[in-house]
């Protein structure tokens, strides 16, 4: 039984690039600012490769909402071994105000669509943290779920996935077709040669808008500001465990 | 005009014509001697022989003429599709080297991580020029260019290994070699399942490289060559399956039925049998880099792995460093950047006296001077490949004068980000010492910078010559020959009143306006004095070396001068944010260098600098008989 996997992948702004709120506050600045695919949804890609590479998926489809530079990102997935890509597209203005829950109507849509019996994204992207599209995709699909996943495993018609989880590794096992979503230990993903970059360049992305799959993106939230944590402040050091008590007792922590 | 006239009636005067042209008949005084009849026909086939018009801008320089064409505007040669291309493989690239290699490591060990050379074979790093049908990516120069920088900023040992690799190594077989040659080993080469290298330096071989002794001999049945010799300093001598390898074989004329040695170059595989290599040499620096001596005893070497036809093994040698030249320029660049970003970061954090050292000028100065290196280097290594990437073949001594550049100004600028650093930039831990160490090298493989300088020089003067003889031959035939003579005459006459018609250089934009005077006017003082000086020695120029040395240093200034105000005028039309910036850079550039053309020109007039060479000269001499320091200690003991 060969699987026809989705994976999503997101652009977002680079783990290593120091992030600076915009003069409005609100949101942050992004302009001329280097991006890059989300790093859990590059795990998620490479899972996902591995599964063709053992013969257990037939086909990978990355799948990107986002503008034109989205296309980059799923580029970058067809050169780690996509077959082929879709971008949805979302102009940027509306991208700071899409939701999960609009991105898992998307991929719920296109998961049947497509005809996929496994859907894999990263746990969470580095710039907003919801961890919810993996959750609220299953939800939508009615598919079982498999989060924080650090170890897939097929057997027969069911996954075995080890995920990690506060407690520490909890093994379960869910029936296909099923919605996992992609932590660190997961996997290392591959380096993208160059040769794949430019084979990479032949493969396939289809463009289609949210409107084409019947979801609509109309916002549910308000940001309100945005604005830096505040910054550190001195510490005060005490003399001995009494001092400290008292100290925590005037600052009301205790 | 009347005195024009009159300069153009003593022209004609046939006990002048000697005069000025007294290179032609020196030719022939230094020559063999034939019969006297031959001699006269030989001269008239020489002096017959129309110079061909070169595009390339420094050859034209040596006489006075402003060839722009291949400068201005500065070349934009990228496809969309190219441009699409390069976008996606800079990022994976700078990421590989940022996470997968450790030079600092490299270095230490003395040997590319084994783990790292694995990760650059299935980056495809071993084959970017390569044909895509045969496994290569497929890059055009250009591309290459930019790649190279990123390999260059980050670790130079990796960059000489893939650099002997495909730049020199097998790049004979991508431009010289016959599609069976290409279909056999280019797929092997490009995978990096077999490195290649170079095989052309001897023990007593270096840069005279036409004197190399491996001998290369045909079989009886003439299936096969039979080669013995000993190369030296083989960078990845003791790694490589494929070598690129340079022999005497003799040859004989089918027309004289003389056999004489002359040089051929081979594929050679380790395979063949034979093949052995020494120790890895220990050196200064680009240490990742293995560096050994290959030896070949009773090598075969089947006829069909000739490469580019018997005898023609030195042509093939310098079209492949000439071909591979660029790259240093653009690796350069990358690696100025890493260090003028060092010198950056510590000035800009730095307090001392109560004040960050960037608001000394002494700090200043080193760093403006370090961007003005950088800028200069860039845009040569990015126009040179450009003109390549065109289809032009007159790029040799720009590329000749890039390589020279390159290596001097990334050594300098290197020193100086140490210096801003003061005692840091002294310890390991800032990651200066060992650039420098692998930088020193540049100045002196790959066609040392002492014999690149002779080299623009003799060609350009040459060039230059070809085209006195074609004047000679014109005054001959006046009334035939007129445009010629009269746009020369016309051009030495305002020369000797003193008038410089150097007008601006055509295309650079209006804020450079004076700069671009001041080029005009160097172009055309040094055809002046490169004419002089061809007039004045004729072919002994070729012995006086402290003279062309100076008229290198010049041609290099104006090439130099001639990509900054392109490059910045560029900028400037495009409105680019950086445009200021550049524009500055570049008046700079083009003021300072041309007060350094004018006393290098100078220098190769003047009766003083005579003298001095004269004397230096001597010193020499006296020096070298003794071997050791001449003049008597200070103290008598």
């Amino acid at each position: 039984m060969s699987l026809r996997v989705l994976v999503g992948c997101k652009r977002v702004i680079d783990y290593a690039v120091k992030i600076r709120v915009r003069p409005d506050k609100m949101g942050v600045v992004t302009d001329g600012v280097k991006h890059s695919m989300n790093p859990f949804d590059e795990i998620a890609i490479e899972e996902a490769v591995r599964l063709k590479e053992k013969k257990i998926a037939k086909e990978v489809i990355a799948v990107s909402c986002g503008p034109t530079q989205a296309q980059e990102t799923i580029r970058t997935a067809l050169a780690m071994g996509a077959d082929r890509g879709i971008h949805v597209e979302i102009p940027a203005k509306e991208m700071e105000k899409l939701e999960p829950l609009h991105v898992s109507k998307i991929l719920a849509k296109l998961a049947e669509k497509e005809g996929a019996e496994l859907l894999i994204v990263g746990k969470q992207a580095i710039d907003d943290d919801s961890n919810a599209t993996a959750q609220m995709t299953a939800a939508l699909l009615e598919w079982p779920q498999a989060t924080f996943a650090s170890k897939i495993e097929k057997t027969d018609g069911t996954l075995l996935v080890v995920r990690e989880v506060d407690g520490g590794l909890e093994t379960i096992k869910v029936k296909l077709p099923a919605v996992v979503s992609a932590d660190l230990r997961l996997n290392e993903p591959r380096y993208a040669t160059l040769p794949n970059i430019m084979k990479a360049k032949k493969k396939k992305i289809v463009k289609m808008k949210p409107a084409d799959l019947g979801v609509d993106t109309t916002a549910h939230f308000e940001v309100v500001e945005v604005c830096d944590p505040p910054s550190r402040e001195a510490g005060i050091k005490v003399e001995d465990v009494d001092a400290l008590v008292s100290k925590l007792k005037e600052a009301g922590r205790i | 005009m009347i005195r024009a006239s009159k300069f153009l009636w003593a022209l004609n005067r046939p006990g002048l014509v000697k005069e000025i042209s007294p290179a032609a008949s020196r030719l022939q005084s230094t020559a063999a001697q034939p019969a006297a009849s031959e001699r006269e026909a030989q001269k008239a086939h020489k002096m017959s022989k129309k110079v061909e018009m070169n595009k390339s801008f420094v050859m034209n320089i040596f006489r006075g003429a402003a060839m722009t064409e291949q400068a201005i505007p500065y070349p934009s040669v990228l496809s969309d599709e190219q441009k699409e291309t390069l976008e996606m493989l800079v990022d994976p690239t700078e990421k590989f080297f940022e996470e997968c290699n450790d030079a600092a490591k490299n270095d230490a060990m003395e040997k590319v991580d084994d783990q790292t050379l694995e990760g650059l074979k299935e980056l495809g790093a071993f084959g970017l020029q390569v044909p895509v049908e045969f496994g290569g990516v497929g890059l055009s120069n250009t591309q290459y260019a930019r790649l190279v920088e990123i390999v260059g900023s980050h670790d130079l040992g990796v960059g000489i290994t893939l650099g002997a690799h495909q730049s020199i190594g097998f790049k004979g077989i991508l431009i010289a070699g016959n599609p069976e040659q290409k279909a056999k080993y280019l797929p092997k080469v490009a995978s990096g399942e077999h490195m290649a290298a170079f095989a052309l330096t001897e023990p007593s071989s270096g840069s005279d490289a036409g004197s190399i002794r491996s001998r290369a001999v045909l079989s009886e049945d003439g299936s096969h060559y039979v080669l013995n010799g000993s190369k030296i300093w083989i960078s990845n001598g003791g790694l490589a399956e494929v070598f690129t390898v340079f022999a005497q074989t003799p040859i004989t004329n089918p027309k004289t039925g003389v056999t004489k040695d002359k040089v051929t170059a081979f594929i050679v595989e380790r395979a063949f049998g034979g093949v052995s290599h020494g120790l890895p040499e220990k050196k200064m620096g680009i240490k990742a880099s293995n560096t050994a001596e290959v030896y070949f005893e009773d090598t075969k070497i089947p006829v069909e792995n000739v490469l580019g036809g018997s005898g023609n093994g030195f042509k093939v040698a310098m079209e492949i460093l000439n071909n591979g030249r660029f790259g240093m320029a653009a690796a350069l660049s990358g690696t100025m950047r890493y260090s003028i970003k060092k010198a950056l970061d510590f000035a800009t954090s730095r307090m001392q006296f109560g004040q960050r050292i960037d608001s000394f000028g002494t700090i200043q100065e080193k760093l403006a001077r370090m961007a003005m290196l950088h800028y200069v280097t860039e845009s040569m290594a990015y126009m040179i490949s450009s003109n390549m990437d065109s289809g032009s073949k007159d790029y040799h001594l720009e590329a000749a004068i890039s390589k020279c550049f390159a290596s001097e100004a990334a050594w300098t600028v290197t020193d100086e980000a140490i210096q801003v650093m003061g005692g840091m930039g002294f310890m390991k831990e800032a990651g200066l010492e060992r650039v420098l160490r692998d930088l020193r090298i540049f100045r002196i493989f790959e066609g040392t910078n002492d014999i690149l300088r002779l080299f623009v020089a003799l060609t350009g003067l040459q060039y230059a010559g070809g085209h006195l003889r074609e004047l000679q031959q014109a005054l001959k035939n006046p009334a035939a020959n007129l445009g010629l003579i009269l746009g020369e005459g016309t051009k030495r006459a305002k020369r000797a009143i003193g008038f410089t018609n150097g007008g601006t250089i055509e295309g650079i934009h209006p804020n450079l306006n004076e700069s671009s005077l001041l080029l005009g006017r160097a172009i055309e003082a040094f055809g002046y004095t490169s004419e002089g000086l061809l007039m004045k020695h004729g072919k002994n120029i070729i012995g006086q070396q402290f003279l062309l040395n100076r008229l290198a240093n010049a041609s290099m200034d104006l090439y130099a001068s001639l990509v900054v105000l392109s490059r910045a005028s560029r900028s400037l039309t495009l409105n680019l944010s950086s445009a200021d910036h550049e524009e500055k850079i570049a008046r700079v550039w083009v003021n300072e260098a041309s007060d350094r053309i004018q006393l290098n020109l100078t220098a190769v007039k003047s009766s003083v600098s005579e003298k001095n060479f004269s004397d230096l000269e001597t010193i020499a001499k006296e020096l070298c008989s003794n071997g050791d320091i001449i003049a008597e200690r200070p103290l008598g003991i």
